[in-house]
Order: structure tokens, then C-alpha cells, then sequence
């Protein structure tokens, strides 16, 4: 009996121990947590004085944020936040990525945990004014969708009528899909699921007719279908999902300088300026807003707070708004459509000019 | 002089009838006794056979263990697509250093290995009767110290790694072991403070068991990462992990705060009476006589909810951390690798279900030691 009392007590005391010495010990080494208890006035001086950008991405959506097989980072969104990072520091790998589900990424923004939020989030009225964000302009414009199957031979959706609907719950989806029935008198059944693989599953098993999500979410499921053509999405677009990043109220300089980067990949593309011919176009292209762009006259990095070369610099690092598109949206099957530039026909995306 | 003649030599010892015992009267009473239960072996069996066979098939015979590299520089898994009846284990060769370690700078992952290795030779000296007194405490000082240097690095030449960088099964690992040696010392102070006579110190911990029983440990997560950060002054951070941990602590504490309480109130009262009998101050009586039998009593109780919240420290997905199930979740999000969720799942069960049964089988073999007297 005793030594078993003896271990007891002194396993307790142990644990007792620990829960007073632990603490200290978890906190040490964490130099650069919570660097100032003071709160920086000026988002921008308090990245710079860290030295890093922490920037809010999802916790994992193909071709926008997702850690490849090594941990690391990639997709549209994790670009955006690469090309900050590029702006005021050049160096693509000064950025801390930090996952945040659908549920706490306002928080997150809203109590300094993140500097910014790069996370396929919607431009919605109350979010912009109610929740105190800005957001900074749109970098993908995206809208509900319904993918069928082709042997159903639906040419729109307002033949959906009477037809089951998958939709996962949570989002704005559901209430778009509902709201859109009702406003326009079709008869569906939602079937509601959870994960998304399981929408899938029940989608692909008959279940239900159809599937809806955002349109590229909706090219993403498609384009690993054993046979994508056996799958058609649907031209209607039943919600405007404008995504773009977004940041605190009050940031406005930290706005523009997101605001001037989605412009400035822009017109590198409206200009045929890419990672390839920077440089070149950087020593001898003589169109005067190139050279603007680009840093080789003119002032604009420096009123905006950052290097002169800040776009030449984002440009070479990461490409230009088409090379980004292509590196990390293409692969999951999305076509440009209405994020071509305004030059082509359809496209919504249109830059300011750079003087 | 006896009637009875020695015989002249002993019979040959015969073996006992083979439809009495050895394996084929087993099988015979057990599983052939009457036609009910023939039939009822036989369709089993057949069950058995089939799926059994069905799985080998799957996952060993038309398995496809790796893939190529696509015209695209991504891995072309269309080997797998094509072969319906096998399963993918590709997906693992490719994505297991990102399920173990999450998105830790892929050139640094001895760090988390390491760390992996030492939680699992800390169980094992604390699981071991001799390691049961002072020393364990140093060793869990300096185990545990190691662990934050190796993960956090800044020092002796290992780079920072920031806190959301960390992912798989050493975050698992750490909310586990973590949180349950926070809670178990807590759990024991409430329990205590709940059979109090002190009317302030119980009507807090009943407060506290209460309030913490009444909600499910997701709303308590979120409480942790969504109200708590908004009630800090600005600019002021605590790390995400460190919220997710004292969150699990709490809710874990009040949980195994009703196993102890219950064997606290299965203890005879004349175990009491004794030690006040005999002069014992209330510290050295809970110490010294209550709390060893009591604890005793509640091993099972206690490793179940051990091993459940083994398991619940996965719903830190919700709040955006890569335990070992977010990571498992993330590595299939690639469109490449979509549909192969099944592969991951069952290897992430396989390492649920190692650690889970060491801790089950580990308490067994406890309970029936301390338990040996009570045998009869």
C-alpha cells in the first residue's frame, strides 16, 4: 500500500507542479509574439516595425490558399499577400500565413490578430460599414452557380424547378439559393450537407439533381470529375460575389497600398509587362506610364509610402495579374470570363491609371 | 491375504476422447453446437472471408503506391482514377510529411519528429512505476522545455518558427498531453472543492463544473477565438494555440473533475473517519489516504475521458489550427488528390487508434495491479 501511496502523491505533484511552472515555460520562447502591448496607431508602421506581414488566408480552398506538399503556401490569395510583402520589403517569404475558417476571420482582422485578410471574402454593404472593414477592390469576381448533369439535359436554371439542390450549410449559398427560388417562384428541395466531399458523393450518386456554389468552386469540382464533360455549369450566376482583400477601418494607407497592387498587376498586363520582360521593359520601354508603373521615373512608390521599384519588384517576383491567374486558377479549370481586363469582351477588370 | 491381485502391469493410459477437448471440441461447442449456431458461423465466416478478402484486394493487391509527375510539373493521378478497386496509397507517399507536420518549413521537419519521439518517450517513463516519484518532475520539465525550444526554435541556431506554421500530430500531441496534465491537477482541486464544507470554495467549483458541462467544447473554442481576442486591449495578442489550449484545459478539468468526485464519494466513510482518527491534517488525509484509493477506483472512467479528449483535441479545426485531422483534411483539398479521401482516413484512424489503445491497454494493465487485493 504505501509506495503506491507515494507514487500517487507524487504524481499529483507532479501535475501540481506542472500546472505552476508550465505556463512561463510556453510562454518564453515566443519573441515575437505581441511585440508592443501599445497599439500601434498605423497598421503599415507596425508591420514594418515587425518586420513581417501576418496576413489572413483560408484554411484551405484549391487554387486560392493551400499549403502544397511541402507546407508551403500557394494560390491566388497567398499571392496577394506575397506581392504586400514583396511592396514593402522585398522579399516574397516575409509574410506569415495564418488559416482562418469561415468563422473567425472577421475576428481575427477585427482584434489585430491578422494585418489583413486575403480570404476569397465577399465585398458585401454591412461588412464594409457595420463590421469596420475596408475593403480594397475586387481581385476575383465571383457569383453563385449550379452544376448538373449533362443527361438531365437542363439548359438554364430556371428549369430547375422541382429539382433536388445540394448546398452545404453555413455560407451565404444557402440563403442565396432560397432567396433566388423564392424571388423567381421555382419549386427546389435543398438537400443540405456539410462537407463538401460529401455533397459531392451524394451529387455524383443521384442524390440530388444538382450542386450548387460559387462558380469557382463549381469549375474546381468539375475539373476532376473522371469526365468532366459529363457535367455542365450552368450560364445562369444567381449571386454577385465580388472577392477582394480587405483591411481594418482606419488603414488608409495600407488600403491604397493593397488597392495600388491589384491596379498595378493590372496594368502590367494591359501593357504586356510580365516577369519575363520586366527587366527589359524596366531599362527601355518607352511608354510613360510603364515607366511610371515600374518605378523608372516618377514618384509613385514613395507616395504610396514604399520603394520606387515596388511594382517592378512584385512583377519579377510573382508575374503580372494574368500570371497569377494562370499559375494558380487555371490548374483548378477556371476560365477568365469576367476577370479578363475591361479590353476584352466581358471583362469587369479595370485599372486607374498609374500617374 | 488380498483378494485384490496387483495387475500385472498399469493399462496404457489412454488421451481423452478428441470430441471432448483441444481445439475441435472448442470449435465444436462454441461454434457448431446446434444447427442454429452452424448456421449462424457459417454465414459469418463467409462475411468475413468476403470482405476481408475485398479489403486485401483493395488496399494491398490493386493498390497503386506512387504516381508519376504530370506534362504540368503536379502529380498525375489519373493511375488512380482509373483503378476503381485499389486504393490510392499515392496520396500518402506524397502527402504524409504535410499530414505529420502541417505547413512546418518543410526542411525543418526533424524538429517536429523529433518532438513526436520525445512525447512518446515521456509517455513511456511516465508510464513506468519507477520513474513515480520526484525524478518524473525534472524529466517532465526538461522534456517539455526541449519540445518548445525544438518547435519554437530562436535559439542554439534553429530558426523561428512562428506558433501557425505548426501542424499535425505534434499539435495533437501537445494539446493532448497539454491539456491533460493542466486539467488532472485541476480536476482533483475541483473535486475537492466541490465536497468542501467551505460554502464559497464549492458553490465555485460547482459554478465551474456546471457552466463548463453545460456547453459543448466547440462553443467554448470559439469562445477562445472569437469573443476572447475582442475583449483584450488592441495590439495585445494571445497566441491562437495557447486560447484553443486553455479552452480544452478548462472543459477537460471539469469532466474528469466528476470522475475523481466519483470515486471521492464511492471511498467508505470509515476510510475518513480513520485518517481524522489518527490525527491527519485535511492535506495529509486527502493525500495520504482519499485520493490514492480514490483515484484508483476511477482509473476506467478516467482513461475513457483521456482518450476521448485524445480525440476531441481535433475540433481545433474549427478555429483554423492543423492538428493531425486538419492537416489529413487539407492535403486532399488539392484537385488532383480530391476522392482520396478514404486512404487518409484510415491512416490517420491507424494513428489514433495506436496512441488510443496504448492508453487503454496501458490502463488495464494498471487497474489490474492496484486492483490485486480486491481479487478474489
Amino acid at each position: 500500500m504505501q509506495p503506491i501511496l507515494r507514487h500517487l502523491t507524487a504524481a499529483t505533484a507532479v501535475a501540481l507542479g506542472l500546472a505552476t511552472a508550465l505556463p512561463a515555460a510556453a510562454q518564453a520562447p515566443a519573441p515575437a509574439q505581441a511585440p508592443a502591448a501599445a497599439a500601434p496607431a498605423n497598421t503599415l508602421d507596425a508591420i514594418r516595425a515587425r518586420g513581417t506581414l501576418i496576413c489572413g488566408v483560408n484554411t484551405g480552398l484549391a487554387g486560392f490558399a493551400l499549403p502544397d506538399s511541402q507546407g508551403v503556401w500557394r494560390g491566388f490569395d497567398v499571392d496577394y499577400c506575397r506581392a504586400v510583402a514583396i511592396a514593402l520589403f522585398n522579399d516574397a517569404n516575409r509574410v506569415r500565413f495564418v488559416p482562418t475558417t469561415a468563422q473567425v476571420r472577421f475576428t481575427a482582422l477585427q482584434s489585430g490578430e491578422v494585418d489583413m485578410l486575403s480570404r476569397n471574402t465577399t465585398w458585401t454593404f454591412s461588412r464594409d460599414t457595420s463590421l469596420g472593414f475596408d475593403f480594397t477592390g475586387i481581385n476575383f469576381y465571383d457569383g453563385q452557380g449550379f452544376m448538373v448533369k449533362r443527361s438531365l439535359g437542363v439548359q438554364n436554371a430556371r428549369q430547375l424547378d422541382g429539382a433536388t439542390i445540394c448546398v452545404q450549410p453555413g455560407t451565404t449559398t444557402e440563403q442565396n439559393l432560397a432567396d433566388w427560388a423564392r424571388g423567381n417562384r421555382i419549386n427546389i428541395r435543398p438537400v443540405v450537407i456539410e462537407r463538401l466531399e460529401d455533397n459531392i458523393a451524394a451529387y455524383n450518386a443521384g442524390r440530388c439533381d444538382a450542386y450548387t456554389t460559387d462558380v469557382s468552386g463549381l469549375a474546381a469540382i468539375r475539373a476532376v470529375q473522371s469526365n468532366p464533360n459529363d457535367h455542365v455549369i450552368l450560364p445562369d450566376v444567381i449571386s454577385k460575389e465580388p472577392l477582394g482583400p480587405l483591411v481594418r477601418h482606419g488603414d488608409q494607407r495600407f488600403a491604397d497600398l493593397l488597392r495600388w497592387i491589384h491596379f498595378g498587376l493590372l496594368t502590367a498586363e494591359e501593357f504586356g509587362i510580365t516577369s519575363q520582360n520586366v527587366q527589359q521593359a524596366l531599362a527601355n520601354d518607352p511608354r510613360p506610364e510603364v515607366q511610371r508603373l515600374l518605378g523608372r521615373t516618377g514618384d509613385l512608390g514613395r507616395m504610396l509610402g514604399v520603394d520606387n521599384a515596388w511594382m517592378a519588384n512584385i512583377i519579377r517576383g510573382l508575374g503580372n495579374y494574368a500570371e497569377i491567374f494562370d499559375r494558380n486558377l487555371t490548374p483548378i479549370g477556371l476560365q477568365r470570363g469576367r476577370n479578363a481586363l475591361w479590353t476584352q469582351p466581358g471583362g469587369l477588370q479595370y485599372s486607374p491609371p498609374f500617374r | 491375504m488380498s483378494d485384490i491381485a496387483a495387475p500385472a502391469a498399469l493399462p496404457a493410459s489412454r488421451q481423452p476422447p478428441v470430441r471432448m477437448t483441444g481445439p475441435l471440441a472448442w470449435l465444436r461447442e462454441n461454434l457448431f453446437s446446434s444447427w442454429w449456431s452452424t448456421a449462424v458461423t457459417l454465414a459469418l465466416a463467409y462475411l468475413l472471408i468476403r470482405y476481408a478478402l475485398g479489403f486485401v484486394d483493395w488496399a494491398f493487391v490493386n493498390a497503386i503506391w506512387s504516381v508519376p509527375t504530370g506534362a504540368n510539373g503536379l502529380p498525375d493521378t489519373s493511375s488512380c482514377r482509373n483503378n476503381p478497386g485499389g486504393a490510392c496509397w499515392a496520396v500518402i507517399t506524397e502527402k504524409h510529411r504535410f499530414i505529420l507536420f502541417g505547413t512546418y518549413p518543410f526542411d525543418e521537419h526533424w524538429r517536429p519528429m523529433l518532438v513526436c519521439a520525445l512525447f512518446v518517450g515521456l509517455y513511456i517513463v511516465s508510464a513506468m512505476r519507477r520513474f513515480w516519484n520526484w525524478r518524473i518532475v525534472p524529466i517532465w520539465l526538461v522534456t517539455l522545455s526541449l519540445i518548445g525550444v525544438l518547435m519554437w526554435g530562436g535559439v542554439f541556431g534553429l530558426t523561428y518558427v512562428p506558433q501557425e506554421r505548426w501542424g499535425g500530430l505534434p499539435i495533437t500531441l501537445i494539446l493532448a498531453t497539454f491539456g491533460l496534465a493542466f486539467a488532472f491537477p485541476l480536476a482533483i482541486l475541483v473535486a475537492l472543492g466541490r465536497r468542501s464544507k467551505l460554502p464559497a470554495i464549492k458553490a465555485i467549483c460547482v459554478l465551474y463544473v456546471e457552466l463548463i458541462r453545460g456547453v459543448p467544447l466547440i462553443s467554448l473554442l470559439f469562445m477562445a477565438s472569437v469573443m476572447f481576442p475582442l475583449f483584450l486591449p488592441e495590439g495585445m495578442n494571445i497566441d491562437k494555440l495557447l486560447r484553443a489550449q486553455i479552452a480544452i484545459i478548462l472543459f477537460a478539468g471539469a469532466y474528469l473533475a466528476e470522475v475523481v468526485r466519483g470515486g471521492l464519494q464511492a471511498l467508505p466513510k470509515g476510510q475518513y473517519e480513520a485518517a481524522d482518527a489518527l490525527g491527519l491534517s485535511y492535506w495529509k488525509k486527502t493525500l495520504l489516504i482519499v485520493l490514492p484509493q480514490a483515484l484508483r477506483l476511477v482509473i476506467p472512467p478516467l482513461v475513457n475521458t483521456f482518450i476521448g479528449f485524445f480525440k476531441d483535441t481535433s475540433l481545433v479545426l474549427i478555429i483554423g489550427i492543423f492538428d493531425l485531422l486538419t492537416a489529413g483534411k487539407t492535403a486532399i483539398i488539392e484537385p488532383q488528390w480530391q476522392g482520396f479521401g478514404v486512404e487518409v482516413y484510415v491512416v490517420l484512424g491507424i494513428i489514433y487508434f495506436i496512441f488510443c489503445f496504448a492508453m487503454s491497454k496501458y490502463s488495464a494493465g494498471l487497474e489490474a495491479e492496484f486492483n490485486r487485493h480486491r481479487r478474489r
